[in-house]
């Protein structure tokens, strides 16, 4: 039988608010255990939440970023159970009013065609602290800097159909927060997180079947693998006669293997109701508007301008624009040498290849845009060739200077004397007389072919610096006298 | 010294009749030589008031003296005081101290009062009786057989018996004027909103509020003064321009239109009460009043709403007592849920348990709609028969309580005759109103109140009225019995 596989995904997005959404404490990463957390995240007794503005203002951004209703009254609830990390008993999230109603997504798939993704909505809530079980002599330490930190929860509808989909819209999602600079998309940090709702069903059927859910996942390639792995197990399953049961699962995405968590038998009944320590908070369309007016590009937009104004296809235009950082790279780089296509092919290229090799960002990258456009600048006057080039991108990733210094201090200024080059490959031509007799002796429509016999020797010859372009004119010209 | 109020200590310390030390040494050693009789206080924060005693005497020396200045007063230990254990009455906080100071209690530090101690109160002011406390029940100086009422009855008796010349209290249901009615006292519930929550250990966060118990309505008002503030810490807190609530205390009450609601004076009022306060109503009618009979139709719903809101909160709220990061932790647990069980097993009382119990439930999937949901409904209701009310009148007027104060033991093996005794008070905490119990007679050589409820914010006019009574009679200076 053919089987269909239905994804949908809640993806947790940590706001980048530098404090906390119901408190004065920081929100900044990595701090001393316990050093961020304030009377209120430890929910000592008789402390109140005060909710923090800022937060629901990147809420709206994200909301007006994915084309959505917003909730003009958004309700706080309190979501009940027991762990000791969630120092109130209670998460305080939102359940009935969310403050993002449904809106959608566009990706952009392989084969270059697009499909939209439903977003049921998306709400505003506080993260829990974390449980360390190591170090404490069997017991476990809990360290609440993270308590209170503003995330948005984003749910889909169940559209995606693939582990390709679903890829492809988290990158998405993880493009447009970024973007909106809402999210520092730090994702082995946890500043993004998702849980995957997967289930299976045959082909052409409308009914779904029975769902899992894996959560907590930091890494779009653990997110492919894992998905892969639970829809083979959901096929085997039904396959062998036997069927899924709704279970909430972890995949430990270093060993590439999952387990059950907890069925949903076992759930918890999280007894929300609205938390009376907060007002519903009340969203006029002047506010909204305001913040309509701060809003930045987004990868959408700018990908159409990309096509438009530097004439590239829509896939490195999609590449290119994914994340702001990224598309400014390269818009920085393309004014300073005026080439737009060399500009996003070494960023696609080169540039892109090495950040990745280092698990670097490209705000970190050694190579700065104006040492790329000078790079470029050489190869578009012909001072040096496309392969030379990749060596003095090399050198100057390692630091040694920009493309002029390198070019200069290693002699690799590319050779376009027309009359030294002449003189090197009559110097060929003469070492090779069983080549030649062999161009000469060649079919005419193979000719051009075999002329790039000649090309290596007269490479060696002038150590790679030959302008290949001129060494090819030079070389046809005299081969055709000799016929 | 002792038998002075609020408003005439601030004019002794300021005429230097007596030093702030002297009154506050007066008052520790009344409270070291006869609270054992009434267990009012948990907490005697001695060296706490002798030093703030010390300083307030420098400020009135200077001349640089606040409102407050060197009155000494007594915190429901539900406040939290920075640097002293704060127990809200239970074992699970027996060795809290917390490191912050609630917001009521640092606005009587600023205004220069002197706090003597903290005062009893039903575990986690859960109850009308003062028996659930950890630290054992408070007895009512007017007969130490009787309850003082609860949950703030340790805040009453101490004012009674005038081991405080006042106290702060709280109330979710009734827990300021009950026991103001029980104590013979002056007790202010204001609007929901006005009086700061933060650093007041919740016990239903939607009901509960801060407010005085005083011996006269002009000490009601010199204390809400300064217990009224807008504080950005509390979101609930509603920002509206403070008053001087003893500006108004001498206005006339000619044409002050009084409703008295038909449903307070039906079954389950103690007759003898209803005649206090219906003979109280009536000295109105001498004072310029027009008394006029109301309904507000909705009012024997107010208890069932109450018993389903109130515990859906407090279930919520006392998750926090989990044993991980303060409060009482049981001895040797084998895991998590050992921790838990055994640490809320053992640090709460059969009352706080059973209202958690009850609130876990009223909030469960499946019964969700047909208890908090529907108590919302009735909620906006019984707030709606309020609205309507305060279209024809100006003040409402009806008994606080259904009887004197009862023998201990007498109610607490049956909740619902417990719970049933709020019934006059709970419908003004559903509604955010506030509500004034006065004293208006003795019953058995009992006191009984009358109690006052005003529209959003009117305050002033209640204690006005409350005020004017009591110009024109005695009630509110009969004291307890041997309290000398």
């Amino acid at each position: 039988m053919e089987w269909e596989t239905v994804i949908g995904l809640e993806v947790h997005v940590q706001l980048a608010t530098t404090t906390k959404i119901f408190s004065g404490a920081s929100t900044a990463f990595g701090a001393e255990p316990n050093t961020q957390a304030c009377a209120i995240d430890l929910a000592m007794p008789g402390t109140l939440p005060v909710p923090n503005e800022q937060a629901f203002r990147y809420a709206v951004m994200f909301g007006l970023a994915i084309d959505a209703e917003i909730g003009k009254r958004s309700v706080f609830e309190r979501k009940n159970y027991f762990y000791p990390d969630l120092p109130k008993g209670y998460q305080t999230t939102q359940l009935e009013s969310p403050i993002v109603g449904p809106g959608h997504v566009e990706i952009q798939l392989a084969d270059g065609s697009t499909k939209s993704i439903r977003i049921h909505h998306a709400h505003l809530e506080e993260d829990a602290g974390k449980s360390l079980h190591e170090d404490f002599h069997g017991m476990s330490g809990i360290d609440l800097n993270r308590a209170g930190t503003p995330l948005i929860e984003i749910v889909s509808e169940p559209d995606m159909r693939s582990a390709e989909e679903a890829v492809a819209f988290a990158r998405k999602l993880h493009s447009i927060v970024t973007s909106l600079g809402i999210c520092d998309g730090e994702m082995s940090q946890g500043s993004m997180r998702f849980d995957v709702n997967i289930s299976v069903r045959p082909k052409g059927t409308e009914e779904f079947g029975t769902r899992t859910e894996t959560k907590n996942l930091n890494s779009f390639k653990f997110m492919e693998d894992c998905i892969a792995l639970e829809v083979e197990r959901q096929i085997d399953l039904i396959e062998d006669g036997g069927s899924v049961i709704q279970e909430t699962r972890l995949y430990n995405g270093d060993t590439k293997v999952a387990r059950s968590m907890r069925s949903k038998e076992e759930a918890n009944d999280y007894r929300y109701f609205p938390c009376p320590d907060l007002l519903p908070v009340e969203i006029d369309d002047e506010f909204i508007e305001a913040v309509r007016q701060t809003l930045p590009e987004l990868p959408d937009a700018r990908q159409q301008r990309f096509v438009e104004q530097y004439k590239l296809s829509e896939y490195d235009a999609g590449i290119l624009a994914a994340d702001s950082a990224t598309a400014h790279y390269f818009e920085s780089t393309t004014e300073k040498c005026g080439d737009a296509k060399l500009a996003a092919n070494w960023v696609m290229g080169e540039v892109s290849a090495h950040l990745n090799a280092e698990e670097k960002d490209i705000t970190s990258s050694p190579v700065n845009t104006d040492m790329l456009a000078g790079l470029i600048a050489r190869i578009k006057d012909n001072t040096i060739s496309n392969k030379i080039a990749k060596q003095v991108f090399e050198d100057m990733w390692q630091g040694e200077g920009d493309a002029d210094a390198i070019i200069e201090a290693k002699g690799l200024k590319q050779m376009s004397d027309t009359g030294e080059l002449e003189k090197i490959v009559d110097e060929v031509i003469a070492a090779n007389q069983a080549m030649l007799e062999d161009w000469l002796a060649s079919e005419p429509d193979k000719r051009k072919k075999k002329m790039g016999g000649f090309m290596g020797p007269i490479m060696k010859a002038t150590k790679g610096q030959a302008n290949p372009g001129l060494v090819n004119q030079i070389l046809a010209k005299k081969l055709n006298s000799m016929l | 010294m002792h038998n002075l109020t609020i408003a005439e200590l601030i004019q002794g310390l300021r005429n230097k009749d007596f030093s702030s030390v002297e009154l506050t040494r007066h008052y520790l050693d009344r409270i070291a030589r006869l609270d054992s009789r009434y267990n009012s206080y948990i907490t005697v924060t001695e060296d706490i008031a002798m030093a703030q005693a010390k300083e307030a005497d420098e400020r009135l020396a200077l001349g640089d003296a606040p409102a407050l200045c060197g009155v000494p007063i007594a915190h429901k230990d539900i406040f939290c005081t920075n640097g002293v254990r704060t127990s809200c009455g239970s074992k699970m906080l027996d060795n809290f101290i917390p490191p912050y100071d609630a917001t009521v209690v640092e606005n009587y530090r600023k205004a220069g009062a002197v706090m003597l101690g903290k005062v009893n109160m039903d575990e986690f002011a859960m109850g009308s009786s003062n028996e659930s406390s950890f630290y054992g029940p408070v007895k009512n100086p007017w007969n130490t057989n009787c309850v003082p009422g609860g949950s703030s009855g340790g805040s009453a008796a101490a004012v009674a018996a005038h081991l405080a010349p006042a106290s702060t209290a709280t109330d979710t249901g009734g827990s300021i004027r009950q026991p103001a009615s029980l104590c013979g006292l002056t007790g202010l519930k204001p609007t929901y909103g006005r009086v700061s929550r933060w650093g007041m250990i919740a016990f239903a966060s939607s009901l509960d509020q801060g407010g005085p118990l005083t011996r006269t309505a002009e000490d009601a008002a010199i204390m809400l003064n300064t217990m009224a503030s807008f504080d950005a810490k509390d979101s609930t807190c509603v920002d509206q321009p403070l008053e001087d609530y003893t500006a108004g205390l001498n206005n006339s009450l000619q044409g002050l239109r009084i409703g008295v609601p038909k449903e307070y004076f039906g079954e389950g009022l103690e007759a003898q009460t209803g005649e206090r306060v219906q003979a109280a109503i009536k000295e109105f009618e001498k004072l310029g009043a027009e008394i006029k009979e109301i309904s507000l139709p909705h009012t024997d719903l107010s208890v069932p709403a109450y018993y389903v809101i109130a515990p859906a909160e407090c279930s919520a709220n006392l998750s926090r007592f989990d044993g991980v990061r303060y409060g009482y932790r049981c001895e040797d647990p084998k895991d998590l849920n050992d921790l838990y069980k055994r640490s809320r097993g053992e640090g709460f009382g059969e009352e706080v348990k059973r209202r958690i119990l009850v609130g876990s439930y009223a909030l469960s999937a499946g019964y969700y709609d047909a208890y908090y949901r529907k108590a919302q409904q009735v909620r906006r209701l019984i707030k709606q028969d309020f609205v309507d009310a305060f279209n024809e009148v100006d003040v409402i007027m009806g008994p606080t309580a259904t009887s004197p104060a009862f023998e201990f033991g007498a109610k607490s093996s049956d909740p619902v005759a417990m719970y049933l005794e709020d019934i006059y008070t709970i419908a003004t905490n559903l509604a955010g109103l506030p509500g004034v119990s006065i004293p208006c007679g003795l019953v058995d050589n009992k006191p009984v109140g009358l109690q006052l409820i005003g529209n959003f914010f009117a305050e002033g006019k209640l204690l006005n009225a409350a005020h004017q009574f009591q110009q024109v009679t005695d009630h509110h200076k009969q004291t307890a019995p041997d309290i000398d």
